[in-house]
């Protein structure tokens, strides 16, 4: 009987009319078998996180359903909320056939920026590494990251090669990758390290990532905040590299690193003075100082531009 | 009907004998078109080559040039920390018309650039060689060298115009052997190394008329833009057989006796003008090969022009970006990289043609060197027919002594008023007076190039020096002494006559009226360019 039945003391019903009874009764075929002793269960075939197939995304239908959604009320969402500002689209221009874009991340309006300002012929046909946790936890969230931004599962607490092969397989068949190779957002507006997601696609497959360097967005919609406030937010593109022959994944991945550094400080500065820095290996770090908190939070006022920016109230002494 | 001319080797230019089977063949005709149908059997049409493949990675190959220069150490190894290094680039003149994104010297400057800030290279100034055009705007600027550059040296004053009227910015370098004033941009003449960017859209660019011409002032300039240098210069399209040029290689040698070291970084781009599809590819066609498209095409554009006023089209035309595509980037020392150029040049743009004509056609298209986002008034008509339509040529003249030139253009008596002061009164004072380039130079053009206005203007507004409508002039000299007779068809009669040449209404009038100079029944040949043909005539 049901608490609210009981609650409102309602007549018990006789076993015979009760439907959940009348279910359960059924049995086998009806319901699942148990699973007889002495034999091991069947694994249970997962179908969220790292394990959803998002192979339907992918398709016609789907594409231009996403096509629409970004050159519709994405790309007004984007002008409304970001006001970006987009530099170095030209540095792709001898880029030919599929490529992986790694940019740096600060919020979840990174990747509607991105996929408003990555020049065709790559947008329209762009999957985005997505956290295979946070993005496809359950099959409502899973069936819209896919649709909307492509998104295809990413898995970032631990090493799968299930993951980082379906990515590989796709850029192979033409498909353009967008990755976040931090692994998730800014906790405090500096970056984080680059993992070697980004660069081990590259070594596998052989196309060339293009470092992308975001400004601003964290402005928007840092992490921890859920309702966005306009800013100015900026997108600049590298030129394409490709991994050296005498290169592991992992140096790969810490010149992508100094790559996107260097883009910051184009950003920040000016062209020349970055190529200048980054000649030298003088290029600012994207992670910040090694130091307390709030020491971090104050540096971070001499990097950011535009709306949000702070800067000291007292010189230096 | 011929494949894409994409999927397949480019075919040569060549001359075609016209028949009664012949179609109308096309003349631009400024910001219009016009379509003629030649007399047959004494009638040929030159056509220019179609575009030779551009470099599959041009990035790559303009790296290979800077790291294995022609006799000239690797880039690289000339820039040192500390050094004061400038680079100067081709103005707003070339190419033409302006090409798409990203612009050859942005590609060129940022690779520079690049290797610059790996040597740790603090000093660095950029220098748009203007030499007496007018300065280039800051969109300009940025088209042409891209955001970032123009971000990173513009706002320090490191990037600017070249000011040939600075009298604390030019420097005397020497004399040469006939005694010909060397002058040069004193930024660029105290620099460790001069690094110059160069675009040769024809055979005329680049070499040392770069930096002679480029960097140059009035004292300079005027020793070989006049009318004797160029009346010897047959022509001055080629280099081995042009004074103009014989007089900026002498200027060249001062300059490398006692001037900067330099290195010239020289590129050649293809014939691609008005690309392989959209609204202009039609007129990269040869008439007969037009699709039923094509046709419908060409003849919506030319309605839509013809209902258009002359503003309206004129943004139409000067917004067109040429999807050109680099042929050929050559760097190191300025002689033997020009010799390169020279050759990539004319395996583009030669045509063999065997004997010259009596009559010789061609219609002006609506820009010129010296009208990219400005009007082309009549005297830069008869300087871009006269001067550089005439002269394309290797040889001898296309057409003979005496003869008769025919083009197609509106002459509409219209100057820009800010580019374009000095050509207003040339067009009002000078010409009403005279149109003997001998006479207009000995009377007219100093007090036209020392004008205390012009040198302002030219200074600190857009507008070209006092002198240029002189040189432009003075570009069609040796035409002017050679023809009989030149007529304009569909011009505005009232400039036409002030040019002190003939207005025709229709190209039937025209060679009714050549015919008393020329006789009854004249050989005719047409120069089927844009795009850019040279003819090789013997």
């Amino acid at each position: 009987m049901s608490r609210l039945s009981r609650q409102l003391d309602l007549p018990k019903l006789p076993d015979a009319l009760s439907p959940v009874k009348r279910f359960r009764s059924l049995g086998f075929p009806y319901r699942s078998p148990s699973t007889p002793r002495g034999v091991a269960p069947a694994p249970v075939e997962k179908s969220t996180g790292a394990h959803y197939d998002t192979a339907w995304a992918r398709r016609m239908p789907a594409r231009m359903t996403r096509a629409a959604i970004i050159d519709g009320p994405m790309r007004l969402l984007v002008s409304g909320l970001a006001a970006p500002d987009r530099r170095g689209q030209d540095r792709l221009d001898s880029l030919t056939g599929p490529a992986i874009f790694a940019a740096n991340h600060h919020s979840h309006m990174d990747t509607p920026l991105l996929l408003t300002s990555v020049p065709e012929p790559w947008r329209h046909k762009l999957i985005v590494g997505a956290a295979a946790d946070y993005f496809f936890g359950t099959k409502l969230t899973s069936a819209l990251s896919s649709l909307v931004i492509g998104a295809v599962p990413i898995e970032r607490s631990k090493v799968s090669r299930r993951s980082a092969d379906q990515a590989a397989e796709l850029v192979t068949e033409g498909w353009s990758l967008l990755l976040f190779p931090e692994g998730g957002r800014s906790p405090d507006g500096w970056g984080q390290p680059f993992r070697g997601g980004a660069a081990y696609l590259a070594q596998k497959t052989g196309r060339p990532v293009v470092p992308i360097h975001l400004e601003g967005t964290g402005r928007i919609l840092r992490k921890g905040r859920s309702l966005p406030s306009p800013s100015t937010t900026s997108v600049t593109f590298g030129r394409p590299l490709t991994p050296r022959e005498d290169e592991n994944a992992a140096r790969f991945a810490a010149r992508l690193e100094a790559e996107v550094a260097a883009l910051a400080d184009e950003a920040g500065s000016d062209w020349y003075r970055a190529r200048l820095r980054a000649h030298a290996g003088d290029s600012p770090g994207l992670t910040g100082p090694d130091s307390g908190r709030w020491r971090r939070a104050w540096a971070l006022g001499d990097r950011s531009r535009g709306a949000g920016r702070r800067t000291r109230r007292w010189p230096e002494v | 009907m011929p494949s894409d001319p994409r999927n397949r080797a480019p075919r040569p230019g060549f001359v075609l004998d016209v028949d009664k089977s012949t179609p109308p063949i096309l003349f631009h005709h400024g910001e219009q078109f016009r379509l003629e149908k030649l007399p047959a059997d004494r009638s040929r049409v030159i056509y220019p080559a179609e575009p030779l493949p551009g470099l599959p990675d041009p990035d790559e190959s303009i790296r290979q040039a800077l790291l294995n220069p022609i006799d000239d150490d690797p880039l690289p190894t000339l820039l040192t920390p500390g050094m004061k290094l400038t680079i100067a680039f081709d103005d707003i003149s070339l190419p033409l018309p302006s090409m798409r994104k990203p612009d050859i010297r942005q590609r060129i400057i940022e690779q520079v650039l690049d290797m610059a800030a790996a040597a740790g290279v603090d000093d660095v100034h950029l220098i748009a060689a203007l030499a007496l055009h007018r300065r280039m705007t800051e969109a300009e600027l940025r088209h042409a060298l891209g955001d970032r550059v123009y971000d990173a040296f513009a706002p320090q004053g490191a990037l600017y115009n070249h000011d040939a009227e600075d009298p604390d910015g030019m420097v005397e370098l020497g004399l040469t052997k006939h005694e010909e004033q060397v002058t040069m941009n004193k930024r660029a003449a105290e620099s460790d190394l001069l690094i110059y960017v160069n675009l040769n859209i024809v055979s005329m660019d680049g070499g040392w008329k770069s930096t002679a011409t480029g960097l140059s002032g009035y004292s300079g300039i005027r020793h070989h833009h006049n009318v004797k240098t160029m009346r010897e210069s047959k022509s001055f399209m080629d280099r081995h057989k042009s004074e103009l040029h014989h007089s900026n290689w002498r200027q060249g040698e001062v300059i490398k006796a006692h001037g900067p070291r330099i290195f010239q970084i020289e590129t050649t781009i293809n014939n691609n003008t008005f690309g392989y599809d959209g609204p202009l590819h039609v007129l990269q066609k040869r008439e007969w090969e037009w699709t039923a498209r094509d046709r419908a095409t060409f003849i919506g554009m030319k309605k839509g022009l013809d209902a258009m006023p002359s503003s309206a089209r004129r943004k139409i035309f000067q917004g067109w970006k040429a999807p050109y595509e680099l042929t050929s980037v050559q760097a190191g020392d300025v002689d033997a990289v020009h010799e390169a150029t020279l050759e990539h040049c004319f395996a583009q743009h030669i045509v063999p043609v065997e004997g010259q004509t009596d009559v010789l056609t061609f219609g002006l298209p609506y820009i010129c060197p010296y009208n990219v986002n400005s009007v082309m008034n009549p005297i830069l008509v008869m300087c871009l027919g006269l001067g550089y339509f005439f002269n394309m040529y290797r040889g001898k003249p296309l057409v003979r002594e005496g003869g008769v030139l025919i083009m197609s253009h509106p002459t509409p008596w219209e100057f820009h008023p800010v580019h374009h002061p000095s050509y207003i009164d040339f067009f009002e004072q000078v010409l009403s007076d005279t149109t003997d380039p001998i006479e207009m130079e000995k009377k007219y053009e100093k007090q036209f190039a020392e004008d205390e206005w012009y040198i302002h203007l030219y200074r600190n507004s857009y507008a070209y020096h006092g002198v240029h409508p002189f040189y432009m002039w003075y570009w069609g000299a040796s035409a002017l002494q050679h023809l009989g007779r030149v007529i304009i068809v569909g011009g505005d009669p009232r400039s036409v006559r002030r040019l002190g040449f003939t207005p025709a209404s229709t190209m039937q009038d025209a060679l009714e009226i050549a015919s008393d100079v020329v006789g009854p029944s004249p050989s005719i040949t047409h120069l089927h360019n844009p795009p850019i043909l040279m003819a090789d005539v013997t």
